[in-house]
C-alpha cells in the first residue's frame, strides 16, 4: 500500500514548550499518501499535544511541517483543514440536534444567495456515508441520536466533505465494541485504498497490527522510534520503547477464595424499564467481572446497583441489609462506590484540586460541626496517592492536568478512603496506557485481599478474564453465561456474546 | 484538556510558572489585588474630581451604607452561582420580604409587639421564595434562569398586590433606633454586612456544606455520583439566598424607614455583576466572596464618583456595562495564562 514517492506530510524537530513544561521534545515523523501510520506512546508521552499542532489548535515553538515537501505553518484549525488534515478526537465535536447532513457541511454550508441548498446537502452526504460504506446511515436523522460508532462515520465524512488527505482519528476505538470496530478497520481502508492517509492513534497493540502499516513511537515528548513495520515489530519491542522496560505478566495473581466469604452484594432480580431481570451475587474479597457488548447492558446494570439509575424491579442487599431503591446516598452510606464509565464527565471535580476529589465523598470524616480540617485532607490524600503512587505526588494539582492512569487513580482513592465494602469498576482502564493498567490491576487485586467485593464492566474481555475471578457474559442485558474466569476463554466468550446479536 | 502537556516530567512541579505579573495576577490573592487596584484608581478619580466631598467621612460612610445592603445580596449570590445556579428574582424578594413585613407592622402589628417580628417576617418571607425557587430547580427541572425569572414576575406582583404600590412609612419604636445606630463610629448596617461577607467566607472556604458547593457547581454528575445529594443541597442554595434577600429588606427598611414595592429594583442585575467582576465563574465550581465584596464596594464606589460630579443616572449605567466587559476579558485572558 506504500510508495516510496514524496511524504504527504513530514514533520522535524518540533519542539512545543508550555509554561513550566516542554510537551514536545524533538518530534520526528512523516505520513506518507495511503498509509495508516500509528502513533504511540504512554499518556504524557506527548500525543495529544501533537496532534494538536498537526490540527493548528497549537503553533510549534520549533521544528518545521511539510506538505508535500512545501513548509507550511497552520496558524489555526482552519488553515490546517484547507491543507486538508482532518482531526478526528475522541470528544466528537458533532452539534446533537441537528441531522447529519448538516453536521457534515458545518461551517462550509452549500448555500446559494445566502439560503442554505437543502436538497443537495443531504444528496452530497448520502455520497460520502456511501463512500465510507455506511449507506444505512440516515442523512436527515438527528446526530444525537446515533450511536457513538455511527457519529464517528459522521466525523468522517465531514473531513472528507472538506477534501482532506490526511486524517487524524484519536482513540477512535475507545468508545467501540468489536464488531464497531471492524466496521471502521473496513472504512479505514477504503479510505487508504482512495489514497488518504491516516493517522491512528491507540493503546490496543492489536488493533496497530492489525490495521497499521507503519509506527511512530513517542516518549517524553521525543520520537524513539518511528517507521517501524507494524506487522513485524514484536508486541516486547515496542513496550520496551514506550516505558523502557521488558513487557511482564500484566494480570496480578488470584488467590483462592476462603470457603467463609460473607455474601457481601447480593442483587435479586433487577430489572430496568421492564426488561430481564438479573442476578448477582459477590462475596467479599471477590472479583466479579461483567463481559458483553457495548450496549449490553452493563453499564445499566452497574448504576441501578449504585442507585444511580432507578430499577423497575428487584433488590440490592450490601451485607444482608436492603438497599433504598434509585438511591445514590443510600448505596455511598452502605459501602458502596463506583469508578464510572466516563472518568471526565461523571467521576472528577476536573477543575480542583486532587485532595478535594479524593475527600468529596467522606468530607463528613474530617468535619467538625461542619468545619473541615483541610490539613487532615490533604494528609490523608497524600498518604493515598502515594500508596497508589499517583505522579506527580502533590495533592493541590489541578485533577484536569493528571494522566487518564492518574486519574483514575484518584478516584479509586476516593473510595479507597471511604473504605467501602462493594467497588463497582465500570471500563477501568479506558484511556490508562499500557503501564499504569497493571498499577490498576494490581490494585483491584489488593482492594479484593483486604475484602472489598469488586464488581469489574470492560469492553476489554482479555481485561474481564484477567482481572475476575468469576465471570458473567451479558447480552441484551440478560445473563447468558456464569462461571469461574479461568474456564473460559476470550474466544467462548465472544462466541457467547455474539450468538443471536444478529436476530 | 492538555493531558499530555502537564504531566511531561515525572517530577513536576507544583504549578506551571508564567512570568511574574500575569503570574502574580491569575492567582487567587493575585485576583483580588486587581480589584483592589481598580478600588484605588477609582478612589483617586474621586479625591481628584470632587475633592473634599468624596474623601469626607460622611461620604464614605454613605458609600459603604449603601454597598452594605446589595453585598449582603451578592454574597447569596456567589455561592449560588458557584454551585452552578443563578438567581434572577432576588430584587423581588427584597421587595416581597419588605412589603410583607412592614405591612405587618404597620397593620397586624399593635404596638405592643416587639419590632423583632419585622425582622422575622422578612427572613421568613425570603426563605420561603428562596425553597420554592429551589424546589422548582431541583425538583421539577427546570432551568434556573426559567424558574427565578418567573419568581422574579410573580413577587414583584404579588408585593405590589399586598402594599396596593403604596410606600409604608414605618415609625415601630426602637427598629429604627437599632438599625441607625453606630457601634464605635461603624453603622450597624455596615457592620451586619462584614458580618455576612465574613460568615460566607467561612461558610464556603471551611465548611463541608462550601466544599459541595464547589462540588455541584463544578460537575453535578460527579457530585451525584460521589454521593452528594445534589437535590437538596441546591435548594439550600437557594434558600441561603432567600434569606439573605430577606437580611436586605430589613436593612433597606431601617435605611429609608419605608417598606415598598419598588425596593430591589434591578437588583438581579448588581449583585450579578459584582459576583462576575469579583472572579466567581457563571458557570459554576469557582467563586470567591472576596471578590463579591470588592465588585460591589467598586460599583458603590462608582456611582457615588459620578453622582458627586453630577453625571446621571444612565451615564453610571453605560461605565458600569463598560466595567463589566473589561473585568471579565482580563480575568478570562488570566486564567488562559494559569493553566496554559
Amino acid at each position: 500500500m506504500t510508495t516510496a514517492t514524496a511524504p504527504l506530510l513530514s514533520v522535524r524537530g518540533l519542539v512545543k514548550r508550555f509554561p513550566g513544561v516542554t510537551a514536545l521534545a524533538g518530534v520526528d515523523f512523516e505520513v506518507r499518501a495511503g498509509e495508516v501510520h500509528c502513533l504511540l506512546g504512554q499518556n504524557g508521552a506527548g500525543k495529544s499535544t501533537l496532534i494538536k499542532v498537526l490540527a493548528g489548535a497549537h503553533r510549534p515553538d520549533e521544528g518545521e511541517i511539510r506538505s508535500n515537501g512545501e513548509v507550511v505553518t497552520f496558524a489555526n484549525p482552519t488553515a490546517a483543514i484547507h491543507a486538508g488534515v482532518a482531526t478526528i478526537y475522541q470528544e466528537l465535536d458533532l452539534v446533537p440536534g441537528l441531522p447529519v447532513s448538516d453536521n457534515v457541511f458545518l461551517g462550509h454550508e452549500l448555500s446559494a444567495a445566502g439560503f442554505t441548498r437543502r436538497a443537495e446537502t443531504r444528496r452530497r452526504t448520502r455520497a460520502l456515508l456511501n463512500r465510507l460504506g455506511h449507506s444505512d446511515i440516515p442523512a436527515d436523522r438527528d446526530v444525537g441520536q446515533l450511536s457513538a460508532a455511527r457519529q464517528q462515520v459522521v466525523s468522517m465524512a465531514r473531513a472528507l466533505s472538506r477534501d482532506a488527505r490526511l486524517l487524524i482519528l484519536d482513540e477512535p476505538s475507545a468508545v467501540l465494541d468489536q464488531d464497531e470496530v471492524r466496521t471502521l478497520f473496513r472504512v479505514i481502508r477504503e479510505l487508504t485504498a482512495q489514497g488518504v492517509a491516516v493517522v491512528y492513534i491507540s493503546h490496543r497493540l492489536e488493533e496497530i497490527r492489525e490495521i497499521g502499516d507503519r509506527v511512530t513511537v513517542l516518549k517524553d515528548g521525543r520520537t524513539v522510534a518511528t517507521g517501524l513495520d507494524a506487522r513485524e515489530v514484536s508486541t516486547a519491542e515496542l513496550i520496551r520503547l514506550m516505558t523502557g522496560r521488558e513487557a511482564r505478566n500484566v494480570y496480578p495473581p488470584r488467590r483462592p477464595l476462603p470457603a467463609d466469604a460473607p455474601e457481601a452484594l447480593v442483587v435479586r432480580g433487577l430489572a430496568l424499564d421492564h426488561g430481564p431481570e438479573i442476578d448477582l451475587t459477590v462475596r467479599s474479597g471477590e472479583v466479579v467481572g461483567l463481559a458483553g457488548l457495548v450496549g449490553a447492558g452493563r453499564s445499566e446494570i452497574l448504576e441501578a446497583v449504585y442507585g444511580a439509575r432507578k430499577p423497575s424491579a428487584g433488590t440490592v442487599q450490601v451485607d444482608g441489609r436492603p438497599l433504598r431503591r434509585g438511591s445514590v446516598g443510600a448505596a455511598v452510606r452502605a459501602g458502596v462506590g463506583l469508578c464510572p464509565e466516563e472518568r471526565k464527565s461523571q467521576g472528577l471535580l476536573l477543575d480542583q484540586a486532587v485532595y478535594r476529589n479524593i475527600t468529596v465523598s467522606s468530607l463528613p470524616l474530617f468535619a467538625r460541626l461542619g468545619f473541615l480540617d483541610e490539613s487532615a485532607e490533604r494528609a490523608r490524600s497524600a498518604a493515598l496517592t502515594s500508596t497508589l503512587d499517583v505522579r506527580p505526588s502533590d495533592v493541590d494539582r489541578i485533577v484536569r492536568t493528571l494522566s487518564g492512569g492518574n486519574q483514575q487513580k484518584v478516584v479509586l482513592a476516593r473510595w479507597l478512603l471511604r473504605g467501602c465494602r462493594v467497588l463497582l469498576l465500570d471500563e477501568p482502564t479506558r484511556g490508562v496506557d499500557v503501564g499504569a493498567r497493571g498499577e490498576i490491576y494490581q490494585l483491584v487485586r489488593d482492594l479484593a485481599e483486604r475484602g472489598v467485593a469488586v464488581v469489574v464492566v470492560s469492553s476489554d474481555i482479555d481485561e474481564v478474564l484477567g482481572l475476575a475471578d468469576r465471570v458473567l457474559v451479558v447480552r441484551e442485558g440478560r445473563v447468558v453465561h456464569e462461571g469461574p474466569a479461568d474456564e473460559i476463554d476470550e474466544a467462548r466468550v465472544l462466541d457467547l456474546v455474539m450468538e443471536g446479536t444478529a436476530a | 484538556m492538555s493531558e499530555d502537556t502537564a504531566t511531561a516530567p515525572r517530577s513536576a512541579p507544583p504549578t506551571p510558572r508564567a512570568s511574574g505579573v500575569t503570574t502574580f495576577l491569575a492567582s487567587a490573592p493575585g485576583r483580588n489585588t486587581g480589584l483592589v487596584v481598580a478600588l484605588v484608581l477609582l478612589c483617586v478619580v474621586g479625591v481628584a474630581t470632587a475633592g473634599d466631598r468624596f474623601a469626607d467621612l460622611d461620604n464614605v460612610l454613605t458609600i459603604l451604607r449603601l454597598a452594605s445592603v446589595i453585598g449582603v445580596v451578592s454574597v447569596g449570590m456567589t455561592f449560588v452561582v458557584t454551585g452552578g445556579g443563578i438567581d434572577l428574582s432576588v430584587g423581588a424578594i427584597v421587595a416581597l420580604s419588605s412589603v410583607w413585613a412592614t405591612t405587618l407592622a404597620t397593620q397586624g402589628m399593635a404596638n405592643n409587639s416587639h419590632w423583632v417580628v419585622i425582622v422575622f417576617t422578612a427572613l421568613a418571607v425570603g426563605a420561603g421564595c428562596g425553597v420554592v425557587n429551589g424546589v422548582l430547580i431541583a425538583y421539577g427541572r427546570i432551568v434556573a434562569f426559567i424558574a427565578t425569572l418567573a419568581m422574579l414576575a410573580a413577587a414583584r406582583g404579588l408585593a405590589e398586590i399586598i402594599s396596593n404600590r403604596r410606600t409604608q412609612i414605618v415609625n415601630v419604636p426602637g427598629f429604627t433606633a437599632f438599625f441607625d445606630a453606630s457601634v464605635l463610629g461603624v453603622p450597624v448596617l455596615v457592620l451586619m454586612f462584614a458580618v455576612v461577607a465574613a460568615a460566607g467566607w467561612v461558610l464556603l472556604n471551611r465548611t463541608t456544606f462550601g466544599r459541595r458547593t464547589f462540588a455541584v457547581g463544578g460537575n453535578p454528575e460527579a457530585a451525584r455520583l460521589a454521593g452528594i445529594d445534589v437535590r437538596r443541597h441546591t435548594v439550600m442554595l437557594y434558600t441561603l439566598l432567600g434569606v439573605l434577600c430577606g437580611i436586605a429588606a430589613v436593612m433597606l427598611i431601617a435605611r429609608t424607614t419605608t417598606g415598598s414595592s419598588t425596593h430591589g429594583y434591578l437588583y438581579e442585575l448588581d449583585a450579578i455583576a459584582a459576583v462576575v467582576i469579583g472572579g466567581t465563574l457563571l458557570s459554576g465550581g469557582r467563586g470567591t466572596i472576596a471578590g463579591t465584596v470588592f465588585g460591589v464596594l467598586i460599583f458603590t464606589t462608582l456611582s457615588n464618583v459620578f453622582t458627586l460630579n453630577n453625571l446621571s443616572i444612565s451615564a453610571q449605567a453605560v461605565a458600569k456595562g463598560a466595567i463589566i466587559v473589561v473585568a471579565v476579558l482580563l480575568q478570562q485572558r488570566l486564567a488562559r495564562r494559569s493553566t496554559a
